[in-house]
């Protein structure tokens, strides 16, 4: 193995993940290393989420390894899964805030059930992480069904970073955000990236996403990462799907 | 270097306070590093300058930072805060951060008089009641509409739906609603026995059981476990129809939500109850039978007798008449309130739970007033 595997914060091997007699990722094999956004592209239905999910412990596998933060993910227990939980912030695609609780209490919710910490610093942290996405200490005692779609995506990134996470998935950030949006939510995850230094696993559709913030990118066709590395590594893939999509008719915008 | 977080405090001359912090301020050591600012921060007192030294801190985080960042909000005469020295390069950018955060005081919340909350809560509750009412006629109103159009124009029925509907809520409830209908007769018999016996009135028992169960229990029992079975499961699917905005999509597309999914599943509802009421009575009058047979000495077949004699159509008349009545309101307040659930998941429970609660209560009223009318006609 050579030194960049070593960096490597999640490492996944020869995975293969299947329902039923359909083979969705088909022995893949992906390295993120520390302190990087890596974009995660490929076609609607491809398997990006299920690798996403399959990674953070919500789907099993039929073979191969994943190491996430040195630690194997093996016949996983609860337990386990909350030891690392601690370490890996998730931002679902619907946010997943829980309904029934204000914007505060599920900021404060991974924090109180894993630190030991004094109500006043849990008060002055949420506030504090809510503040540091953008969002106003005003918007702390709504509920999940009075924010708009930008301010719901805020509000879980804020949940997610809540412990201060080495990793961070996220599950198309910009999905359902308009462009303008959709930048503004991309520069904060590298801004915040960068004062916090965590690592991103960024599954994406959005092409501004992946030309702006993303320091690696991966694409998954045929159940494969096909190609990976930075843009210029990408743009220079023969692999059809890979040309039709980043040199495609939508694109022609990033190529001026 | 250790790993625990240090803070230690020098005074210096002219009321100038140094702080040196070092070691992993990060959120795993939470509690150690709040105890350590508060130490410091409590040994205080006046001071004219503070100045904190950053260079020992090997890791630090934003629950790090943000304490390391109120203890500087301390510091200092006349507001000024204090200085950070020493920063890791790659700290700085989280130190920074930290500063704009928590600037605005929280707004104060005003504690609510409890006298006034109470009296609140009463006001609330009359006027909701008010409001149910109104969901109520309207869902009977729109139910009506919907009913008079299918009428003008039988096709427009849902008719697989329907069918479906009354598999489930029918077909699905008999094995549950023989069994508990059977459990309640033979309950009611032994009961009657046990007590009638003691002043030689054995007999009667069958009168008593007859008569009960074919004009109050059987229909009230299955009505219950109805509301309980199939109102809350109508409450719940409509319920998530409307959370993932199924209902506004129907209604976009030109058709009526009432027509589509709301009357097939009162008419089905309709349908099912008095069937369930006369196959649950006949269970109840079996169990009453079986244990005058073991328990009360009777042989069936004077059982059969008694029974005869006891009962008239009527009484039979009395309870299936009130079956379709008690399945429609069941029907109404579940479609009603499932559409009343807003986007929470919380939400989908209280209604459910209100579907239920507030049509038993409604099928116990309605055989009241029953009673009454049944009584004034001579029935």
């Amino acid at each position: 193995m050579d030194a960049s595997s070593e960096q490597a914060v999640i490492r996944v091997r020869d995975l293969v993940v299947g329902f039923g007699k359909t083979i969705v990722l088909d022995h893949l094999s992906l390295d993120v290393r520390r302190g990087e956004i890596l974009g995660f592209v490929g076609a609607s239905g491809a398997g990006k989420s299920v690798l996403l999910r399959t990674i953070i412990g919500l789907l099993p596998k039929r073979a191969g390894t994943i190491t996430v933060a040195g630690m194997n993910l093996e016949n996983v227990t609860l337990a386990d899964l909350r030891r690392i939980g601690r370490r890996w912030g998730i931002l679902f695609q619907q946010g997943a805030l829980f309904s029934s609780l204000t914007v505060r209490q599920n900021v404060q919710f991974p924090m109180r059930e894993n630190l030991k910490i004094s109500p006043t610093l849990m008060e002055e942290m949420a506030i504090a992480k809510l503040e540091m996405v953008g969002l106003s200490p005003d918007d702390a005692d709504k509920i999940p069904a009075e924010l708009s779609g930008g301010m719901t995506k805020r509000a879980a990134l804020a949940r997610a970073l809540a412990l201060d996470p080495e990793i961070l998935f996220l599950d198309e950030p910009t999905s359902g955000l308009d462009p303008i949006s959709g930048g503004e939510f991309d520069s904060l995850i590298k801004t915040l990236q960068r004062t916090l230094g965590f690592t991103v696993f960024m599954v994406t559709h959005d092409l501004d996403s992946l030309h702006t913030v993303c320091d690696r990118i991966a694409v998954l066709a045929d159940g494969k990462v096909v190609v990976e590395g930075p843009m210029s590594t990408i743009l220079a893939s023969e692999h059809p799907w890979v040309k039709a999509y980043f040199r495609g008719k939508r694109t022609r915008i990033h190529a001026q | 270097m250790s790993d625990e977080p240090v803070l230690i405090s020098k005074r210096r001359l002219g009321g100038r306070v140094d702080i040196t912090a070092s070691g992993a301020w990060i959120a795993a050591h939470a509690e150690a590093m709040e105890q350590q600012v508060n130490t410091v921060v409590a040994a205080l007192g006046k001071l004219q300058a503070m100045q904190i030294d950053l260079a020992g801190v090997r890791e630090l985080d934003t629950f790090g930072a943000w304490l390391l960042e109120r203890l500087a909000r301390q510091g200092g005469a006349q507001g000024a805060e204090a200085r950070f020295t020493g920063v890791p390069g790659h700290y700085r950018g989280l130190l920074e951060e930290m500063r704009e955060v928590n600037r605005r005081p929280a707004a104060a919340v005003a504690k609510p008089n409890p006298l006034l909350k109470a009296l609140a809560t009463i006001g609330r509750t009359t006027l909701s009641l008010h409001d149910s009412l109104r969901i109520f006629l309207d869902m009977l109103g729109a139910l009506s509409l919907a009913l008079g159009r299918v009428l003008l124009q039988p096709r427009s029925l849902r008719l697989t739906s329907a069918v479906h509907h009354l598999y489930r809520v029918g077909w699905q409830a008999v094995p549950i609603i023989v069994l508990i209908t059977f459990l309640i007769g033979c309950i009611i018999s032994q009961q009657g026995f046990f007590h009638f016996r003691k002043f030689g009135a054995d007999a009667y028992v069958v009168d008593m059981i007859g008569i009960l169960v074919l004009r109050e229990l059987g229909v009230l029992i299955v009505a219950i476990m109805v509301a309980g079975r199939s109102g809350s499961a109508y409450t719940a699917e409509l319920g998530s129809m409307k959370m993932r905005e199924e209902i506004d999509a129907l209604r976009t597309m030109g058709f009526d939500p009432v027509e589509v999914l709301i009357l097939p599943r009162v008419l089905a509802l309709v349908l099912a109850l008095p069937i369930l009421t006369f196959i649950g009575s006949m269970a109840a009058l079996y169990g009453g039978g079986l244990v005058a047979w073991f328990y009360g000495d009777m042989n069936p077949s004077i059982f059969i007798a008694r029974l005869r004699e006891a009962i008239s159509v009527t009484h039979f008349q009395v309870g299936m008449i009130k079956a379709p009545f008690m399945a429609l309101v069941i029907g109404v307040v579940a479609c009603s309130e499932g559409l009343q659930v807003k986007g929470s998941a919380e939400s989908l429970g209280l209604q459910t739970t209100t579907s239920v609660v507030k049509s038993i209560f409604l099928v116990i009223v309605l055989d009241g007033v029953f009673a009454v009318f049944f009584a004034s006609i001579g029935m």
